[in-house]
């Protein structure tokens, strides 16, 4: 067994690093207060490969493999998670147009996503009234007169406001899982709304929005994969989505820990360094021992990943207890931190609100419980 | 043009507190510390890529330039230089050997005879590494080889018949500009990052870089892979032979710790009567 990284890996892991600790960690608290990341953020993703980490060199990404993908989205996610969380979405929505894409499709939006040109791609799956179901949305999709019209909304959508192309998934055939298809949608697409912008607790530096369908037109050859394995196309590409929430989970604790160790070196109570006390050793000594172990779930994910065997399973449980864990850390961070840690002038307050949606989206921990449950019981 | 670049592996001098002496006195201890690129020679990679592209697109060399990278050192400098090639670097030199068996001048030495056989046009290094912190190799070889050079570098002008280069250099009360007909050896200051420190005629004067030496981007890591090191025993150079010799190590005295005054009054009172400078 090697749990080595290799030379390449590393410098990958080092390239990440070196810009979220000069770019994002200084900046992440501001990006939150303006509600945005900045353009400049999102050309260096690009121009660093960090947008198609995963993606094959002749469409111009990366192709570094799903193993320095989780490492990057770990470092990334250290410096600023709402940073971390629109490259995430951008790789998985890469990712799924290159495996299920037409050479066409592959050409115009896998090479755009990787250079920057279409700047970030969005995923629109959830509905108001379809979230852990995705089986019960009601978008449609009708071909009329050769095109495909598209009639719905969509909710939780990242990056929707600036992202140049959607990743939609719309029902085609009868109810329930096996009538959806899905569909390419440039961002200009005439009838595409960009509705409301979400006030979330935490991400507030990314953009989530609803989106509303009224009469999209999109012609035949939008259809992405064949039509009616919408699901399995959504499935498949959330396998791939967990590793990098797990990542992105991971990469929030970590500097939470980190803002940890270096507060209770340096906080003084009864005399002492606070990092004297047992009962705060002990909590940084469970913290440590979670998040790697969280870490080494999250690898495990990836390294099957990219060895191209089934990774399911694995996923769900990197996420699950990834995002479980970097909950539990930031919460105990923030109790080292004190009265401190309440306050927006440690990043802590920020983090726990940052981490708790790792919990919710990509597949929440009660749906990732039922996935892994099922592969085991089967 | 072929720009030849040497490129120290050091240990991480972001810990540089954590370097620890032997007991006896003997040598430096820097177990436990990860490896990193000598920073001044990663702003040199940085001068000769710049000196070699047109910034608007970093990807590729101008036609008819390299930046090729040496190292003497361990076995893993192959790794040390495998990052600047995933900056864009086109190939590396490795000459096996140990930090210990090496001294400035016999790197200097050897230096030279890596010249006599790559012919760059111009050698740009660090103005010196952050261990040792010698500052003495760039100004040896380039005695050595009988060329001109300009040290402490903070910025550089490539004429555009490309025969010679104007330095700037930082000097004690500004800066001094001299013109040096290559080939040449410039040794190069951390100014020398900065976003329009670097010119070569080619590359548009509004271009600004990024301040500092440049990420590998992932693509390039991954090109990098494929870029050629050629490994070879350090005895082969042909030279040998320190002259140095290091008697012992000892750490600085540790600073006192300093004192409170109550006002402005027994400030000036202090200054004068016990640190005598007023």
């Amino acid at each position: 067994m090697h749990l080595e990284l290799d030379d390449t890996q590393r410098m990958v892991q080092e390239t990440a690093r070196a810009f979220a600790e000069k770019t994002l960690r200084p900046n992440a608290a501001q990006y939150e207060r303006d509600e945005k990341i900045p353009a400049s953020v999102l050309r260096s993703l690009a121009d660093l490969g960090l947008l198609s980490v995963n993606i094959p060199a002749r469409f111009e990404g990366a192709e570094a493999g799903a193993v320095a993908y989780a490492l990057a989205m770990q470092e990334i996610a250290r410096g600023c998670a709402s940073t971390a969380v629109t490259m995430a979405v951008t790789n998985m929505v890469g990712e799924v147009i290159n495996q299920f894409g037409t050479e066409a499709q592959r050409e115009r939006y896998v090479r755009g996503l990787a250079t920057g040109e279409l700047v970030a791609g969005s995923f629109a799956l959830s509905e108001t009234e379809a979230g852990s179901d995705p089986g019960a949305m009601r978008t449609t999709a009708t071909l009329e007169n050769d095109r495909w019209i598209l009639r719905g909304n969509k909710q939780w959508i990242t990056s929707a406001d600036f992202a140049g192309v959607f990743v939609v998934w719309a029902r085609t055939g009868g109810p329930g899982t096996a009538g959806i298809s899905t569909f390419l949608m440039p961002a200009n697409t005439p009838g595409l709304r960009i509705s409301k912008h979400e006030d979330k607790m935490g991400l507030r530096a990314s953009s989530t929005c609803a989106l509303v369908f009224d009469d999209c037109e999109l012609p035949q050859d939008a259809l992405l994969g064949e039509l009616g394995h919408g699901f399995r196309i959504a499935m498949m590409a959330l396998d791939g989505g967990r590793i990098g929430i797990g990542a992105q989970a991971c990469g929030i604790a970590s500097a939470a820990l980190e803002e940890a160790i270096s507060y209770a070196k340096d906080r003084t109570q009864f005399g002492k360094p606070i990092a004297d006390f047992q009962a705060i050793q002990w909590m940084i000594a469970d913290s440590q021992t979670e998040l790697d172990a969280a870490k080494l779930l999250v690898m495990r994910a990836a390294s099957l990943k990219q060895a191209g065997v089934a990774f399911s399973r694995e996923a769900a449980m990197a996420k699950l207890f990834a995002s479980e864990k970097a909950g539990q850390i930031c919460d105990r961070v923030l109790q080292i931190h004190g009265g401190y840690g309440y306050t927006r002038d440690f990043a802590i307050e920020r983090h726990v609100r940052d981490v708790r949606v790792s919990r919710i989206y990509e597949g929440t921990s009660e749906i990732q419980r039922t996935v892994i449950g099922r592969m085991i019981l089967r | 043009m072929k720009i030849l670049v040497p490129l120290k592996r050091t240990a991480d001098p972001d810990n540089a507190n954590k370097v620890k002496i032997a007991p006896g006195g003997g040598k430096i201890v820097t177990d436990g510390l990860e490896p990193k690129p000598n920073p001044f020679d990663e702003y040199a990679v940085e001068t000769a890529l710049r000196l070699t592209e047109n910034g608007t697109n970093p990807k590729v060399r101008l036609a008819g330039d390299s930046v090729v990278i040496v190292s003497m050192g361990p076995k893993e400098s192959a790794a040390t230089i495998r990052q600047a090639l995933a900056m864009g670097a086109d190939s590396g030199l490795v000459y096996e050997t140990t930090d210990e068996a090496l001294d400035g001048d016999l790197v200097a030495r050897a230096l030279a005879r890596v010249v006599a056989q790559e012919k760059p046009d111009l050698v740009v290094m660090g103005k010196q590494a952050v261990d040792g912190d010698s500052n003495q190799v760039g100004q040896i070889l380039a005695e050595r080889l009988g060329w001109p050079s300009a040290t402490f570098a903070m910025s550089i002008e490539l004429s555009a018949d490309k025969k010679s280069v104007i330095v700037g250099r930082e000097v004690d009360g500004g800066v001094i500009k001299l013109k040096l007909t290559l080939p040449a050896v410039v040794t190069v200051d951390l100014r020398i990052v900065s976003p329009k420190s670097v010119s070569n005629n080619v590359t548009p004067a509004t271009h600004a870089y990024q301040d500092g030496a440049r990420y590998a981007p992932l693509p390039m890591i991954m090109a990098a892979k494929k870029k050629p090191i050629a490994e070879a025993p350090f005895a082969s150079l042909g030279e040998q032979g320190l002259t140095t010799t290091y008697l012992r190590f000892e750490q600085p005295p540790s600073r006192k710790a300093g004192i409170k005054v109550k006002d402005v009054a027994e400030l000036v009172q202090r200054l004068r009567s016990e640190a005598k400078v007023l």
